[in-house]
């Protein structure tokens, strides 16, 4: 009986907010608008090597990659073959193998396991971000409800810009372009005001940052290798000076 | 040798899965090592930390815009935190100083 109610108040909560999959869809409203920008911008560099809207599309389906999409609209353009296909791939896509590391540690044990083949397709800088916000394990199905809409408006984004091309007003590509990097400060920035190991890590991260793209011979390094290095430099020894608590 | 435009993109497509689906693959059981289950914990905030700052600054046509941008960011994710608004606070100041700037 105890047992009962006490579980029922741990639950009653949590029962009035949105379901899992809802919250997905929700929080992926503001992902979709930035990638909106971000892949019509893709679709008409695609347009630009001559691909059509039905390639660029289904490029933007399959790969859900920013960086590597231009990667790839790359070497498709200078027809490279399959070996450096794979290898610039994997060098520039390469960030995605740690978050899915630190994201493989969200799961609970007892999640079925086609899940571990569902999830990989979504992890990409914003939907990885915001599944790792969320306390405790992680619900799928939160991670699904965002990339339906993600890829959504990242698909139909890439196949407009193929379509239409150039037609996008300047000042509505700049104030989308900013969407993504404001959800990020929405992720990082709450904890870290709970947190000041938190803080500075972030304050740290950043000046490395800013630092790796105005110092001479860091700034040649690119966007997503400085992403890699960083992160394992900084968040190694973070986890060195202040391991985590074991409960934690 | 170029596969071919349908080809490549397979051959891409399954190498970026597989890049992200592997590590979900070796992991399967919690890690027990204390310092990697503190890396793997501290890695979204260094990553997204990282790609945030400067790009949020140079995102936009006029920098000005971008440190407004940032600036709001930062307020209205320390004091509200709520995702969509952050977003759209951003995205409301690069238009508005647009149109002064």
């Amino acid at each position: 009986m105890t047992e009962t109610s006490k579980k029922t108040k741990e639950i009653s909560p949590h029962a009035s907010e949105l379901p899992w999959f809802v919250r997905g869809l929700r929080d992926g409203i503001p992902i979709c608008m930035g990638y909106f920008a971000v892949s019509f911008a893709l679709g008409i560099t695609a347009r630009g090597i001559g691909m059509n809207a039905l390639q660029a599309g289904l490029m933007s389906m399959g790969m859900v990659a920013s960086a590597g999409e231009f990667a790839a609209i790359g070497l498709i353009a200078s027809q490279a073959g399959i070996f450096e296909m794979i290898s610039t791939c994997i060098v520039v896509n390469m960030r995605y193998f740690l978050m899915s590391c630190s994201l493989s540690q969200k799961l609970s044990p007892d999640l079925p396991f086609y899940h571990r083949l569902m999830l990989p397709y979504c992890i990409t800088d914003e939907i990885f971000g915001l599944s790792s916000a969320v306390k405790g394990y992680l619900d799928p199905k939160y991670t699904y409800g965002m990339t339906i809409v993600s890829v959504a408006g990242w698909t139909t984004g890439t196949v407009l810009g193929v379509l239409l091309g150039n037609i996008m007003p300047a000042w509505a590509v700049n104030a989308l372009s900013v969407s993504l990097y404001g959800m990020f400060l929405a992720i990082i920035i709450p904890p870290a005001r709970e947190d000041r190991f938190i803080a500075g890590l972030v304050l740290l991260s950043m000046t490395a940052s800013g630092l790796f793209s105005v110092l001479p011979v860091l700034k040649g390094i690119s966007g997503g290798f400085k992403v890699i290095i960083l992160t394992l430099l900084i968040a190694g020894i973070a986890a060195f000076i202040h391991p985590l608590d074991d409960e934690k | 040798m170029y596969p071919g435009i349908y080809l490549s993109l397979l051959i891409m497509c399954l190498t970026v899965y597989c890049i992200r689906m592997l590590p979900f693959l070796v992991f399967r059981k919690e890690i027990t090592n204390r310092w990697v289950r503190s890396f793997l914990y501290y890695v979204p905030y260094v990553t997204l930390a990282v790609m945030t700052f400067p790009a949020i600054v140079t995102a936009t046509d006029n920098i000005w815009s971008g440190i407004a941008a940032l600036i709001v960011g930062l307020l209205a994710a320390w004091f509200k935190g709520d995702l969509f608004f952050v977003a759209i606070s951003c995205c409301v100041t690069v238009f508005l100083t647009g149109l002064f700037l």
